[in-house]
């Protein structure tokens, strides 16, 4: 695979040396304003776009990747921010042009795609209703012909039956549609450039696959200019030509996408690049960069055997995480049908075959190390007369010290899958047995003793702690509630906690909005860790976070499940990182399991067309896979009905 | 739709019987011999005995709620000495003191009472929401603080001492109105205006103090919010963002408070309607509960617990139609 395939116009190559540049930003500062004084956000970025032309911003948030890219279509006027430098866009100077030139750019030249599809529509109004709103700011036209324009474009990124689907409001539409619906507005009033911030982040890996087809697209057959601001390099490896690496404000390392990714220069870029979690199987994240020898394949063979896993598969083929990320192994459409005729699962009775897990935890195989076991377990929400069940008759067992991943996109009742085997959410039908003792029916009361042997870290880091309670107060609210420690006590065990995941004894009186998201998710893993407990289900732990975040995270995660002996049940979305932590994996879907195995099977030997596609809508980091993996998506569209996001 | 429609009316039906039953208990427990008042001082003890057989107070309290019941459903005649007084159907009862039929009182003094609330808040609405909107689109001005201050003194101050100031200013010493005296708007709406413009801006400085602070914080909250930035981003301009995206959902709340203030306001107003002569239910009431006149006191309660349930239906229609995400149930 070769990057001539690529139908994308190389800049080198198709932009012509006399095509004026669309965007020239030179020497760009951006202070905020606070109360300790002035916090320098973007200091000395500088680069050029043409038309036709990708640039990928990446960094950690904070990077000020956002507030560079706003600063195109001078978003920060009216904010206190001062801006200095020099922004051009279009030939307009954007720092001293007046209203009205700034009104003219915006959305007419240079259009945005905002993060968080869900917040950046009204909510009141149609869609369609939106579209046409900006589309009469740019063009004298009737309100008709506004909202057939509105129709035409919502039409061309695949809303399905547009016309229709123009009456409805965003709450109606899933997260896809609606970051359709933003690209929609983008592109209807016909700019020269699209600002993309972080577009995918909030959507599931097959919906991001097609936005990012979707972009591509455009760029490629309309000749814009894209601008993607992104915190994940997958992302940005598949989409942009160039990159352009922030931190703190401060441009680090720029060059194409397949130099930077393939050897990069500066220690932040490569410890960006490390962080970026991979299908390939690699022992700890974060460690390994350096070219190593790629064996995924071999790795996969010996796992075939579903209780003769007594070899190390798991350290065996990652010795050397391949640095260009080139995943051969991971791509399940090559060689998954041949095992079709691998043992029949039954889900349950796969799981506990499985015995002994893998050699880094040595222990006697069979069923009297399952710590906790659901049978048939089931969960109906009703809405109305209609009824709707989550979770669906799912076996699932978790055996002791051992990491379960489940994965599956948004709906698929993963997470309340998970709340109900530590009985926060109570089934409707089936059991589920901890230690031999069904729980699934035990009142509160009964339940309590239990509660702390069955804990919980939640997704949102900011949300699941009380912000108007000092994070010590919060770790030790388990400890007061089991009662058998003294305040002294349950101090010194806070701290020990505290310095357990790598946060300083001394902030217990700090509060949560001291913090930083990976700081909180933290905190909120020693909460769950304080009652010592034996199960910890962690629902989507890092999705809120950075790549290089997510990374610590999951790593203080593997560790402390090493050294405490704890049983994990890990709840992402994220294929990637469950690869990384779990030993077997659930993927489900629609509320039932679709397959199961160990890491080895499900990702190298995918059995089922839905993991299979899971798997190949995993962004790359090389931008040549990428391209090749778009082409095949593209033609699997062209075959059956495009499927609606 | 229908769902709703009968849900609130069965609502409605279980507030106002709870209230009036909750009234009846309170009167039976409460000192004072409606009898004898009704009777007048003069009445030897025979008499009181007589008139007390009459309005059947001699009965328990649960059977003379009964018959409250039954008159509601059925109707009541009553006997007036020298003829049968008939009450139709939703019978309310009749008033011990005077004898007149309390659908009759409460006909008559609603609507001094409804004039009074409904023009308020029209006064209220467009000054507080003015004022609100003013002080967020210039948020840190002088203008938003001087607004601020005069919406803190607003809702500080006591509406009898305001109603006491308009009189002396506009009354007294400036001598531009004349000291107001109720006029219906049957029979002079220019005079009816007039009669009650002092009480409306009475009420409606102190009320607007309150939606001046709900209307600029929401609508602060609402421009913060980033499907704002984006029409911001696409070159809308400021006026057309505030008109087509901010204040909708900005004054959702506006409307879902003044449904309850004006629920209040239809029993609640009675400084006002005291104090610039007003003969609503307020005044009405007061005399009443003096005189344990329960079937008067029912009747007024119920209209203004009927008053409240009606508004704030309506604020929950009004409320689904702003935000069609919100579904009526």
């Amino acid at each position: 695979m070769t990057r001539q395939t690529v139908p994308a116009p190389r800049p080198e190559a198709t932009a012509a040396p006399a095509q004026a540049p669309l965007v020239e930003v030179a020497d760009l500062r951006i202070d905020f304003p606070t109360d300790g004084g002035a916090l320098r956000a973007v200091d000395g970025v500088g680069f050029t776009l043409r038309p036709g032309e990708a640039l990928g911003l990446v960094g950690e948030s904070g990077s000020g990747k956002s507030a560079t890219a706003y600063a195109l279509l001078g978003l920060h006027e009216g904010t206190g921010a001062r801006v200095g430098g020099t922004v051009r866009v279009a030939g307009t100077d954007v720092l001293a042009a007046s209203e009205e030139e700034l009104r003219r750019l915006r959305g007419g030249v240079a259009a945005v795609v905002f993060q968080d599809p869900l917040s950046a529509l009204d909510p009141y109004l149609a869609v369609g209703d939106q579209i046409a709103e900006v589309y009469r700011v740019h063009h004298k036209v009737s309100r008709s012909a506004a909202r057939a324009r509105a129709v035409e474009v919502l039409d061309q990124v695949g809303i399905p039956s547009a016309a229709r689907r123009a009456r409805s409001r965003p709450h109606e539409f899933s997260g896809g549609m609606r970051q359709r619906t933003l690209i929609a507005m983008a592109l209807a009033c016909e700019p020269r450039l699209i600002v993309a911030d972080e577009p995918t982040t909030a959507l599931d890996v097959t919906v991001q696959a097609q936005i990012l087809d979707l972009l591509h697209a455009l760029r490629t057959s309309a000749g814009l200019a894209l601008l993607l601001v992104t915190h994940d390099l997958g992302v940005a490896a598949g989409t942009v030509d160039r990159l352009l690496v922030l931190q703190k404000g401060k441009p680090v390392e720029s060059g194409t996408t397949e130099e930077l990714l393939r050897a990069p220069t500066h220690t932040y870029t490569r410890e960006l690049l490390a962080a970026v979690p991979r299908l390939e199987p690699a022992d700890a994240p974060g460690t390994g960069d350096g070219p190593g020898a790629e064996d995924g394949g071999a790795s996969g063979a010996d796992a075939k055997t579903i209780d003769g896993t007594a070899g190390s598969v798991r350290s065996g083929g990652a010795d050397g995480p391949d640095g260009t990320g080139r995943s051969a192994g991971a791509d399940g459409s090559a060689g998954g049908s041949t095992d079709a005729e691998a043992p029949a699962d039954g889900t349950a009775a796969s799981a506990d075959a499985a015995g002994s897990g893998p050699a880094r935890r040595p222990g006697p195989a069979g069923d009297d190390r399952v710590l906790l076991r659901a049978v048939g377990l089931h969960k109906e929400f009703a809405r109305g007369r209609h009824r709707f069940a989550a979770v669906d008759d799912v076996d699932f067992a978790v055996r002791e010290g051992e990491t379960v991943g489940v994965v599956g996109e948004s709906g698929s009742g993963k997470t309340t899958l998970g709340r109900m085997l530590v009985r926060l959410l109570d089934p409707t039908r089936g059991e589920v047995h901890y230690r031999g003792r069904d729980i699934a029916r035990l009142n509160d009361r009964q339940l309590r003793p239990l509660r702390r042997e069955l804990q919980m870290v939640f997704q949102d880091p900011v949300s699941s702690l009380n912000p108007r309670r000092s994070v010590g107060e919060s770790i030790a609210d388990p400890l007061r509630a089991a009662g058998d420690l003294t305040r002294r006590q349950i101090v010194a065990r806070v701290g020990e906690l505290l310095e357990r995941v790598g946060l300083d004894p001394a902030w217990y009186h700090r509060y949560p909005h001291e913090f930083s998201g990976g700081q909180r998710q933290r905190i909120g893993i020693a909460r769950a860790l304080a009652p010592q407990p034996r199960l910890i289900v962690c629902d989507e732990p890092v999705s809120a976070l950075d790549v290089t975040t997510q990374a610590q995270v999951v790593s203080l995660l593997g560790g402390l499940q090493r050294d405490l002996g704890l049983s994990l049940v890990f709840v992402a979305h994220d294929l990637a990182v469950v690869r990384q932590v779990s030993d077997r994996v659930v993927v489900m879907r629609s509320g039932r399991v679709v397959e199961e195995g160990t890491v080895e099977e499900v990702y190298d030997h995918p059995r089922d067309p839905y993991t299979r596609g899971l798997l190949a809508a995993v962004p790359v980091l090389d931008p040549a896979e990428a391209a090749a993996r778009r082409e095949l998506r593209a033609a699997a569209a062209a075959e059956g009905p495009a499927a609606a996001v | 739709m229908i769902r709703f429609a009968g849900r609130r009316l069965f609502q409605a039906v279980v507030v106002l019987l709870v209230l009036a039953a909750v009234l009846y208990a309170v009167f039976y427990l409460a000192p004072g011999d409606s009898a004898h008042l009704a009777c007048g001082q003069r009445c030897s003890a025979q008499q009181v005995a007589q008139v007390r057989a009459q309005m059947g107070l001699d009965d328990p309290v649960y059977l003379q709620f009964w018959h409250f019941l039954q008159g509601l459903v059925a109707g009541h005649d009553y006997s007036t000495g020298t003829g049968a007084l008939h009450c139709p159907a939703p019978c309310l009862g009749q008033s011990i003191r005077s004898g007149d039929l309390v659908s009759s009182i409460v006909a008559q003094k609603l609507p001094a009472t409804a004039s009074l609330a409904l023009g308020a808040m029209v006064l209220w609405l467009l000054l507080g929401v003015g004022t609100g909107l003013v002080s967020a689109l210039r948020r840190g001005t002088a203008l938003d603080r001087l607004l601020t201050g005069f919406t803190l003194a607003g809702t500080a101050t006591p509406v009898f001492l305001i109603g006491i100031l308009l009189l002396l200013v506009f009354c007294s010493w400036l001598r531009w109105l004349p000291y107001p005296t109720y006029v219906p708007l049957t029979s002079d709406p220019q005079q009816w205006a007039w009669s009650l413009l002092l009480p409306w801006v009475a009420l409606a400085l102190v009320e607007a103090a309150k939606y001046a602070r709900l209307t600029r914080s929401s609508m602060l909250e609402t421009l913060a919010e980033d499907h704002i930035r984006t029409f911001r981003a696409y070159g809308v301009r400021e006026g057309a963002i505030i008109r087509r995206h901010a204040l909708r959902g900005a004054l959702t709340s506006v409307i879902a408070l003044s449904a309850l203030d004006l629920g209040t306001m239809f029993g609640g107003a009675l400084l006002t309607e005291t104090l610039f002569g007003v003969p609503g239910l307020g005044q009405q009431l007061v005399q009443s509960v003096q005189l344990k006149d329960l079937p008067v006191v029912v009747g007024i309660v119920l209209v203004m617990g009927l008053a409240v349930v009606v508004a704030n239906a309506v604020a929950d229609v009004l409320y689904a139609l702003a935000d069609r995400r919100v579904v009526l149930a």
